[in-house]
Protein backbone atom coordinates (compact mmCIF):
# COMPACT_ATOMS: atom_id res chain seq x y z
CA UNK A 1 0.00 0.00 0.00
CA UNK A 2 1.70 3.15 -1.21
CA UNK A 3 1.25 6.54 0.44
CA UNK A 4 -1.02 7.63 3.22
CA UNK A 5 -4.56 6.46 3.74
CA UNK A 6 -6.14 9.52 2.15
CA UNK A 7 -3.96 9.15 -0.92
CA UNK A 8 -4.97 5.53 -1.14
CA UNK A 9 -8.63 6.40 -0.95
CA UNK A 10 -8.41 9.21 -3.43
CA UNK A 11 -6.47 7.06 -5.80
CA UNK A 12 -9.17 4.43 -5.66
CA UNK A 13 -11.88 6.98 -6.33
CA UNK A 14 -10.19 8.45 -9.40
CA UNK A 15 -11.32 7.36 -12.83
CA UNK A 16 -8.95 6.59 -15.66
CA UNK A 17 -9.67 9.67 -17.75
CA UNK A 18 -8.94 10.30 -21.40
CA UNK A 19 -9.55 13.90 -22.40
CA UNK A 20 -8.43 17.12 -23.95
CA UNK A 21 -5.96 19.32 -22.13
CA UNK A 22 -5.96 22.97 -23.19
CA UNK A 23 -2.98 24.62 -24.89
CA UNK A 24 -0.32 25.95 -22.53
CA UNK A 25 -1.33 23.56 -19.75
CA UNK A 26 1.38 22.61 -17.33
CA UNK A 27 1.19 18.90 -16.60
CA UNK A 28 1.92 17.23 -13.28
CA UNK A 29 5.45 16.31 -14.27
CA UNK A 30 6.24 19.95 -15.13
CA UNK A 31 6.05 19.73 -18.92
CA UNK A 32 3.99 22.33 -20.69
CA UNK A 33 1.92 21.30 -23.68
CA UNK A 34 1.82 23.75 -26.56
CA UNK A 35 -1.30 22.63 -28.43
CA UNK A 36 -4.53 21.30 -27.03
CA UNK A 37 -4.03 17.54 -26.86
CA UNK A 38 -6.10 14.46 -26.18
CA UNK A 39 -4.33 12.34 -23.60
CA UNK A 40 -4.75 10.21 -20.50
CA UNK A 41 -4.79 12.20 -17.28
CA UNK A 42 -1.97 11.36 -14.91
CA UNK A 43 -3.42 13.05 -11.84
CA UNK A 44 -6.83 13.88 -10.45
CA UNK A 45 -6.10 17.55 -11.06
CA UNK A 46 -5.43 16.92 -14.74
CA UNK A 47 -8.62 14.90 -15.00
CA UNK A 48 -10.73 17.68 -13.55
CA UNK A 49 -8.97 20.30 -15.70
CA UNK A 50 -10.02 18.39 -18.78
CA UNK A 51 -13.54 19.61 -18.07
CA UNK A 52 -16.45 18.21 -20.04
CA UNK A 53 -14.38 16.95 -22.97
CA UNK A 54 -13.13 13.85 -21.26
CA UNK A 55 -14.13 10.24 -21.08
CA UNK A 56 -13.81 7.91 -18.14
CA UNK A 57 -12.26 5.03 -20.02
CA UNK A 58 -12.59 2.60 -17.12
CA UNK A 59 -16.26 3.30 -16.35
CA UNK A 60 -17.28 3.20 -19.96
CA UNK A 61 -15.12 0.19 -20.70
CA UNK A 62 -16.45 -1.88 -17.83
CA UNK A 63 -20.00 -0.73 -18.49
CA UNK A 64 -19.90 -1.61 -22.16
CA UNK A 65 -18.06 -4.85 -21.45
CA UNK A 66 -20.65 -5.93 -18.89
CA UNK A 67 -23.49 -4.85 -21.15
CA UNK A 68 -22.03 -6.92 -23.96
CA UNK A 69 -21.62 -9.86 -21.58
CA UNK A 70 -25.28 -9.60 -20.58
CA UNK A 71 -26.48 -9.36 -24.16
CA UNK A 72 -24.17 -12.16 -25.26
CA UNK A 73 -25.51 -14.53 -22.61
CA UNK A 74 -29.11 -13.63 -23.25
CA UNK A 75 -28.70 -13.69 -27.00
CA UNK A 76 -27.19 -17.14 -26.78
CA UNK A 77 -30.15 -18.33 -24.74
CA UNK A 78 -32.56 -16.59 -27.10
CA UNK A 79 -31.03 -18.26 -30.14
CA UNK A 80 -31.30 -21.68 -28.61
CA UNK A 81 -34.66 -20.95 -27.00
CA UNK A 82 -36.92 -23.94 -27.27
CA UNK A 83 -40.41 -24.55 -26.07
CA UNK A 84 -39.41 -28.07 -25.01
CA UNK A 85 -37.25 -28.78 -21.99
CA UNK A 86 -35.08 -25.72 -21.39
CA UNK A 87 -31.43 -26.07 -20.48
CA UNK A 88 -29.69 -24.40 -17.55
CA UNK A 89 -28.90 -21.10 -19.23
CA UNK A 90 -32.31 -20.86 -20.81
CA UNK A 91 -33.92 -21.60 -17.48
CA UNK A 92 -32.04 -18.78 -15.85
CA UNK A 93 -32.78 -16.36 -18.68
CA UNK A 94 -36.43 -17.34 -18.65
CA UNK A 95 -36.66 -16.70 -14.93
CA UNK A 96 -35.19 -13.24 -15.43
CA UNK A 97 -37.42 -12.48 -18.39
CA UNK A 98 -40.54 -13.65 -16.61
CA UNK A 99 -39.65 -11.73 -13.48
CA UNK A 100 -39.19 -8.52 -15.48
CA UNK A 101 -42.25 -9.22 -17.58
CA UNK A 102 -44.40 -9.68 -14.48
CA UNK A 103 -43.04 -6.50 -12.92
CA UNK A 104 -43.86 -4.60 -16.10
CA UNK A 105 -47.33 -6.11 -16.41
CA UNK A 106 -48.19 -5.29 -12.82
CA UNK A 107 -47.30 -1.64 -13.24
CA UNK A 108 -47.70 -0.77 -16.87
CA UNK A 109 -51.04 -1.47 -18.48
CA UNK A 110 -50.64 0.16 -21.87
CA UNK A 111 -49.21 -1.37 -24.98
CA UNK A 112 -45.56 -0.65 -25.53
CA UNK A 113 -42.99 -2.99 -26.93
CA UNK A 114 -40.06 -0.99 -25.63
CA UNK A 115 -40.68 -0.98 -21.90
CA UNK A 116 -40.21 -4.65 -21.07
CA UNK A 117 -36.88 -5.10 -22.94
CA UNK A 118 -35.81 -1.73 -21.57
CA UNK A 119 -36.55 -2.87 -18.04
CA UNK A 120 -34.73 -6.15 -18.60
CA UNK A 121 -31.67 -4.34 -19.93
CA UNK A 122 -31.70 -1.89 -17.03
CA UNK A 123 -32.05 -4.59 -14.40
CA UNK A 124 -29.44 -6.98 -15.73
CA UNK A 125 -26.95 -4.35 -16.78
CA UNK A 126 -27.10 -2.39 -13.54
CA UNK A 127 -26.96 -5.62 -11.58
CA UNK A 128 -23.78 -6.67 -13.37
CA UNK A 129 -22.22 -3.23 -12.96
CA UNK A 130 -23.08 -3.23 -9.26
CA UNK A 131 -21.74 -6.74 -8.95
CA UNK A 132 -18.26 -5.47 -9.76
CA UNK A 133 -18.41 -3.96 -6.31
CA UNK A 134 -17.93 -7.43 -4.83
CA UNK A 135 -14.61 -7.93 -6.58
CA UNK A 136 -11.95 -7.14 -3.95
CA UNK A 137 -11.16 -3.44 -4.23
CA UNK A 138 -7.46 -3.79 -4.97
CA UNK A 139 -7.61 -6.78 -7.23
CA UNK A 140 -8.45 -5.30 -10.60
CA UNK A 141 -6.77 -1.88 -10.06
CA UNK A 142 -3.52 -3.64 -9.16
CA UNK A 143 -3.81 -5.85 -12.23
CA UNK A 144 -4.26 -2.82 -14.45
CA UNK A 145 -1.52 -0.98 -12.64
CA UNK A 146 0.84 -3.73 -13.68
CA UNK A 147 -0.35 -3.23 -17.25
CA UNK A 148 0.42 0.48 -17.03
CA UNK A 149 -2.89 2.11 -16.20
CA UNK A 150 -2.58 4.75 -13.47
CA UNK A 151 -6.16 4.56 -12.34
CA UNK A 152 -8.83 1.92 -12.57
CA UNK A 153 -12.28 2.20 -11.09
CA UNK A 154 -14.04 -1.05 -11.82
CA UNK A 155 -17.57 -0.33 -10.63
CA UNK A 156 -19.22 1.77 -13.34
CA UNK A 157 -22.22 2.64 -11.17
CA UNK A 158 -19.95 4.46 -8.71
CA UNK A 159 -19.40 6.96 -11.51
CA UNK A 160 -22.13 9.59 -11.52
CA UNK A 161 -21.71 10.00 -15.28
CA UNK A 162 -22.82 6.44 -15.86
CA UNK A 163 -25.91 6.68 -13.68
CA UNK A 164 -26.77 10.09 -15.09
CA UNK A 165 -26.31 8.80 -18.62
CA UNK A 166 -28.88 6.11 -17.97
CA UNK A 167 -31.32 8.24 -16.02
CA UNK A 168 -31.23 11.01 -18.62
CA UNK A 169 -31.99 8.43 -21.30
CA UNK A 170 -34.97 7.38 -19.23
CA UNK A 171 -35.89 11.05 -18.84
CA UNK A 172 -35.89 11.52 -22.60
CA UNK A 173 -38.08 8.48 -22.95
CA UNK A 174 -40.48 10.01 -20.39
CA UNK A 175 -40.66 13.23 -22.39
CA UNK A 176 -40.94 11.34 -25.67
CA UNK A 177 -43.82 9.13 -24.56
CA UNK A 178 -45.57 11.99 -22.77
CA UNK A 179 -45.56 13.97 -26.01
CA UNK A 180 -46.48 10.93 -28.08
CA UNK A 181 -49.38 9.80 -25.93
CA UNK A 182 -50.77 13.11 -24.73
CA UNK A 183 -49.64 15.42 -27.48
CA UNK A 184 -47.86 18.71 -26.94
CA UNK A 185 -51.00 20.37 -25.58
CA UNK A 186 -51.78 17.51 -23.24
CA UNK A 187 -48.27 17.42 -21.86
CA UNK A 188 -48.15 21.18 -21.35
CA UNK A 189 -51.58 21.03 -19.77
CA UNK A 190 -50.38 18.39 -17.37
CA UNK A 191 -47.46 20.61 -16.43
CA UNK A 192 -49.46 23.80 -15.98
CA UNK A 193 -53.06 22.95 -14.96
CA UNK A 194 -52.28 20.48 -12.27
CA UNK A 195 -52.37 19.95 -9.29
CA UNK A 196 -54.11 23.30 -8.60
CA UNK A 197 -56.95 24.05 -10.94
CA UNK A 198 -59.94 26.30 -10.89
CA UNK A 199 -63.09 26.85 -12.90
CA UNK A 200 -62.41 30.55 -12.89
CA UNK A 201 -60.33 31.39 -15.97
CA UNK A 202 -58.38 34.22 -14.38
CA UNK A 203 -57.56 32.15 -11.35
CA UNK A 204 -56.59 29.34 -13.63
CA UNK A 205 -54.09 31.51 -15.45
CA UNK A 206 -52.76 32.81 -12.17
CA UNK A 207 -52.18 29.26 -11.00
CA UNK A 208 -50.16 28.32 -14.10
CA UNK A 209 -46.76 29.45 -12.79
CA UNK A 210 -47.34 27.71 -9.47
CA UNK A 211 -48.28 24.48 -11.18
CA UNK A 212 -45.43 24.77 -13.65
CA UNK A 213 -42.97 25.21 -10.81
CA UNK A 214 -44.32 22.21 -8.90
CA UNK A 215 -44.66 19.90 -11.84
CA UNK A 216 -41.41 21.07 -13.41
CA UNK A 217 -39.49 20.33 -10.25
CA UNK A 218 -41.09 16.92 -9.87
CA UNK A 219 -40.34 16.15 -13.50
CA UNK A 220 -36.70 17.19 -13.28
CA UNK A 221 -36.33 15.44 -9.96
CA UNK A 222 -37.10 12.11 -11.59
CA UNK A 223 -33.84 11.59 -13.52
CA UNK A 224 -31.76 13.30 -10.85
CA UNK A 225 -33.08 11.15 -8.03
CA UNK A 226 -32.85 8.06 -10.19
CA UNK A 227 -29.19 8.70 -10.96
CA UNK A 228 -28.13 9.90 -7.52
CA UNK A 229 -29.86 7.10 -5.64
CA UNK A 230 -27.95 4.46 -7.54
CA UNK A 231 -24.72 6.40 -7.54
CA UNK A 232 -24.92 7.24 -3.84
CA UNK A 233 -25.61 3.69 -2.71
CA UNK A 234 -22.84 2.17 -4.75
CA UNK A 235 -20.35 4.95 -4.09
CA UNK A 236 -20.89 4.63 -0.36
CA UNK A 237 -20.61 0.86 -0.55
CA UNK A 238 -17.39 1.09 -2.54
CA UNK A 239 -16.00 3.65 -0.11
CA UNK A 240 -16.63 1.35 2.80
CA UNK A 241 -14.88 -1.50 1.01
CA UNK A 242 -11.92 0.84 0.46
CA UNK A 243 -11.91 1.83 4.12
CA UNK A 244 -12.01 -1.80 5.17
CA UNK A 245 -9.07 -2.42 2.85
CA UNK A 246 -7.09 0.02 4.97
CA UNK A 247 -7.31 -2.31 7.97
CA UNK A 248 -4.52 -4.76 8.65
CA UNK A 249 -4.82 -7.80 6.42
CA UNK A 250 -5.73 -10.28 9.18
CA UNK A 251 -8.68 -8.11 10.33
CA UNK A 252 -10.17 -7.25 6.97
CA UNK A 253 -12.37 -10.28 6.57
CA UNK A 254 -14.21 -9.60 9.84
CA UNK A 255 -15.74 -6.52 8.25
CA UNK A 256 -15.52 -7.10 4.53
CA UNK A 257 -17.35 -10.42 4.59
CA UNK A 258 -20.45 -9.14 6.44
CA UNK A 259 -20.44 -5.98 4.37
CA UNK A 260 -20.13 -7.95 1.14
CA UNK A 261 -23.00 -10.21 2.15
CA UNK A 262 -25.11 -7.20 3.01
CA UNK A 263 -24.03 -5.59 -0.21
CA UNK A 264 -25.45 -8.44 -2.28
CA UNK A 265 -28.83 -7.18 -1.10
CA UNK A 266 -27.98 -3.57 -1.96
CA UNK A 267 -26.74 -4.51 -5.40
CA UNK A 268 -29.89 -6.39 -6.32
CA UNK A 269 -32.18 -3.91 -4.65
CA UNK A 270 -30.68 -0.90 -6.40
CA UNK A 271 -30.90 -2.58 -9.79
CA UNK A 272 -34.50 -3.49 -9.05
CA UNK A 273 -35.38 0.02 -7.84
CA UNK A 274 -33.90 1.62 -10.95
CA UNK A 275 -35.91 -0.76 -13.11
CA UNK A 276 -39.16 -0.37 -11.16
CA UNK A 277 -38.96 3.43 -11.10
CA UNK A 278 -38.28 3.50 -14.82
CA UNK A 279 -41.39 1.40 -15.40
CA UNK A 280 -43.44 3.58 -13.06
CA UNK A 281 -42.26 6.81 -14.66
CA UNK A 282 -42.94 5.52 -18.14
CA UNK A 283 -46.35 4.22 -17.17
CA UNK A 284 -47.13 7.67 -15.72
CA UNK A 285 -46.05 9.14 -19.03
CA UNK A 286 -48.55 6.89 -20.76
CA UNK A 287 -51.48 7.69 -18.52
CA UNK A 288 -53.72 10.38 -19.82
CA UNK A 289 -55.45 11.20 -16.58
CA UNK A 290 -56.28 14.87 -17.02
CA UNK B 1 -16.42 13.49 -9.64
CA UNK B 2 -16.46 15.29 -12.96
CA UNK B 3 -19.42 15.45 -15.27
CA UNK B 4 -18.10 14.77 -18.73
CA UNK B 5 -18.57 12.96 -22.02
CA UNK B 6 -18.78 9.63 -20.22
CA UNK B 7 -22.42 10.46 -19.60
CA UNK B 8 -23.16 10.75 -23.31
CA UNK B 9 -21.14 7.64 -24.07
CA UNK B 10 -23.10 5.73 -21.46
CA UNK B 11 -26.39 7.01 -22.88
CA UNK B 12 -25.40 5.89 -26.37
CA UNK B 13 -24.32 2.46 -25.12
CA UNK B 14 -27.57 2.22 -23.18
CA UNK B 15 -29.60 3.05 -26.27
CA UNK B 16 -27.77 0.45 -28.37
CA UNK B 17 -28.15 -2.24 -25.72
CA UNK B 18 -31.85 -1.58 -25.31
CA UNK B 19 -32.43 -1.73 -29.05
CA UNK B 20 -30.44 -4.95 -29.32
CA UNK B 21 -32.34 -6.47 -26.41
CA UNK B 22 -35.65 -5.41 -27.93
CA UNK B 23 -34.84 -6.83 -31.35
CA UNK B 24 -32.82 -9.96 -30.71
CA UNK B 25 -33.27 -11.07 -27.10
CA UNK B 26 -36.79 -10.39 -25.90
CA UNK B 27 -38.90 -11.69 -28.82
CA UNK B 28 -37.37 -15.19 -29.16
CA UNK B 29 -37.47 -15.82 -25.42
CA UNK B 30 -41.03 -14.57 -25.13
CA UNK B 31 -42.03 -16.66 -28.13
CA UNK B 32 -40.51 -19.77 -26.56
CA UNK B 33 -42.26 -19.04 -23.27
CA UNK B 34 -45.62 -18.54 -24.90
CA UNK B 35 -45.22 -21.61 -27.06
CA UNK B 36 -44.43 -23.72 -24.04
CA UNK B 37 -47.43 -22.26 -22.23
CA UNK B 38 -49.61 -23.26 -25.16
CA UNK B 39 -48.09 -26.74 -25.27
CA UNK B 40 -48.77 -27.30 -21.61
CA UNK B 41 -52.31 -26.01 -21.96
CA UNK B 42 -52.87 -28.32 -24.94
CA UNK B 43 -51.43 -31.25 -23.03
CA UNK B 44 -53.72 -30.61 -20.09
CA UNK B 45 -56.72 -30.31 -22.37
CA UNK B 46 -55.78 -33.57 -24.09
CA UNK B 47 -55.49 -35.39 -20.77
CA UNK B 48 -58.88 -34.00 -19.74
CA UNK B 49 -60.33 -35.25 -22.97
CA UNK B 50 -58.73 -38.66 -22.50
CA UNK B 51 -60.15 -38.92 -18.99
CA UNK B 52 -63.58 -38.06 -20.31
CA UNK B 53 -63.22 -40.61 -23.10
CA UNK B 54 -62.23 -43.25 -20.59
CA UNK B 55 -65.26 -42.48 -18.49
CA UNK B 56 -67.51 -42.73 -21.52
CA UNK B 57 -65.93 -46.02 -22.54
CA UNK B 58 -66.40 -47.41 -19.05
CA UNK B 59 -70.01 -46.37 -19.06
CA UNK B 60 -70.52 -47.96 -22.45
CA UNK B 61 -68.87 -51.20 -21.47
CA UNK B 62 -70.98 -51.36 -18.31
CA UNK B 63 -74.10 -50.86 -20.35
CA UNK B 64 -73.11 -53.53 -22.84
CA UNK B 65 -72.40 -55.90 -20.03
CA UNK B 66 -75.85 -55.19 -18.62
CA UNK B 67 -77.47 -55.81 -21.99
CA UNK B 68 -75.56 -59.04 -22.45
CA UNK B 69 -76.70 -60.20 -19.05
CA UNK B 70 -80.28 -59.39 -19.93
CA UNK B 71 -79.98 -61.26 -23.19
CA UNK B 72 -78.50 -64.26 -21.47
CA UNK B 73 -81.30 -64.24 -18.92
CA UNK B 74 -83.88 -64.05 -21.71
CA UNK B 75 -82.22 -66.95 -23.52
CA UNK B 76 -82.17 -69.08 -20.42
CA UNK B 77 -85.80 -68.36 -19.74
CA UNK B 78 -86.69 -69.22 -23.30
CA UNK B 79 -84.75 -72.47 -23.06
CA UNK B 80 -86.45 -73.33 -19.82
CA UNK B 81 -89.84 -72.68 -21.33
CA UNK B 82 -88.97 -74.72 -24.35
CA UNK B 83 -87.76 -77.58 -22.17
CA UNK B 84 -90.94 -77.45 -20.15
CA UNK B 85 -92.92 -77.54 -23.36
CA UNK B 86 -91.00 -80.55 -24.59
CA UNK B 87 -91.48 -82.38 -21.31
CA UNK B 88 -95.18 -81.58 -21.38
CA UNK B 89 -95.49 -82.72 -24.96
CA UNK B 90 -93.68 -85.97 -24.29
CA UNK B 91 -95.85 -86.57 -21.22
CA UNK B 92 -98.89 -86.07 -23.43
CA UNK B 93 -97.53 -88.46 -26.00
CA UNK B 94 -96.79 -91.05 -23.40
CA UNK B 95 -100.22 -90.71 -21.94
CA UNK B 96 -101.82 -91.10 -25.35
CA UNK B 97 -99.65 -94.08 -26.12
CA UNK B 98 -100.60 -95.70 -22.81
CA UNK B 99 -104.25 -95.00 -23.48
CA UNK B 100 -103.93 -96.55 -26.89
CA UNK B 101 -102.21 -99.61 -25.43
CA UNK B 102 -104.87 -99.93 -22.79
CA UNK B 103 -107.60 -99.64 -25.34
CA UNK B 104 -105.90 -102.19 -27.53
CA UNK B 105 -105.59 -104.59 -24.63
CA UNK B 106 -109.21 -104.03 -23.71
CA UNK B 107 -110.25 -104.70 -27.28
CA UNK B 108 -108.21 -107.87 -27.28
CA UNK B 109 -109.73 -108.98 -24.01
CA UNK B 110 -113.17 -108.27 -25.36
CA UNK B 111 -112.40 -110.19 -28.45
CA UNK B 112 -111.14 -113.17 -26.49
CA UNK B 113 -114.10 -113.02 -24.20
CA UNK B 114 -116.38 -112.99 -27.19
CA UNK B 115 -114.56 -115.94 -28.66
CA UNK B 116 -114.72 -117.78 -25.40
CA UNK B 117 -118.36 -116.93 -25.11
CA UNK B 118 -118.99 -118.10 -28.62
CA UNK B 119 -117.17 -121.34 -27.91
CA UNK B 120 -119.02 -121.68 -24.66
CA UNK B 121 -122.28 -120.94 -26.45
CA UNK B 122 -121.55 -123.63 -28.95
CA UNK B 123 -120.79 -126.10 -26.27
CA UNK B 124 -123.58 -125.15 -23.90
CA UNK B 125 -126.26 -126.34 -26.32
CA UNK B 126 -124.71 -129.72 -26.45
CA UNK B 127 -124.26 -129.78 -22.68
CA UNK B 128 -127.80 -128.63 -22.14
CA UNK B 129 -129.17 -131.19 -24.54
CA UNK B 130 -127.11 -133.93 -22.90
CA UNK B 131 -128.29 -132.70 -19.49
CA UNK B 132 -131.88 -132.66 -20.59
CA UNK B 133 -131.55 -136.07 -22.16
CA UNK B 134 -130.26 -137.36 -18.84
CA UNK B 135 -133.09 -135.67 -17.00
CA UNK B 136 -135.78 -136.81 -19.34
CA UNK B 137 -134.07 -139.96 -20.04
CA UNK B 138 -135.22 -139.50 -23.44
CA UNK B 139 -133.63 -138.35 -26.50
CA UNK B 140 -134.52 -134.99 -27.34
CA UNK B 141 -134.94 -134.17 -30.83
CA UNK B 142 -132.31 -131.61 -31.31
CA UNK B 143 -133.76 -130.30 -34.37
CA UNK B 144 -137.25 -130.01 -32.69
CA UNK B 145 -135.97 -128.11 -29.82
CA UNK B 146 -133.28 -126.28 -31.67
CA UNK B 147 -135.18 -123.07 -31.58
CA UNK B 148 -135.55 -123.22 -27.82
CA UNK B 149 -131.92 -124.19 -27.41
CA UNK B 150 -130.76 -121.28 -29.50
CA UNK B 151 -132.91 -118.97 -27.39
CA UNK B 152 -131.17 -120.39 -24.32
CA UNK B 153 -127.76 -119.98 -25.84
CA UNK B 154 -128.51 -116.37 -26.74
CA UNK B 155 -129.43 -115.70 -23.11
CA UNK B 156 -125.94 -116.72 -22.00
Amino acid sequence: MAGSASEYIQHHLQNLTYGKLPAGYERADGTVIEDATWTLAHTAQEASDMGFWAVHVDSLGWAVGLGVLFLFLFRMAAKRATSDQPGGLQNFVEVMVEFVDNSVKETFHGKNKVIAPLALTIFCWIFLMNLMDLVPVDFLPQLFHLMGADYMKVVPTTDVNVTLGMSLSVFFLIIFYSLKVKGVGGFLGELTLHPFSSDNLVLKILLVPVNLLLEGVSLIAKPISLALRLFGNLYAGELIFILIALLPLWAQWTLSVPWAIFHILVITLQAFIFMMLTIVYLSMAHEDSH
Amino acid sequence: MNINLTMIGQAIAFFIFVVFCMKYVWPPIMAALQERQKKIADGLAASDRAARDLELAQEKSAQELREAKQQAAALIEQANKRAAQIVEASKDDARKEGQKLIEQAKAEIEQERNQARDALRAEIAAIAVAGAEKILETSVDASKHNEMLEKLAAEL
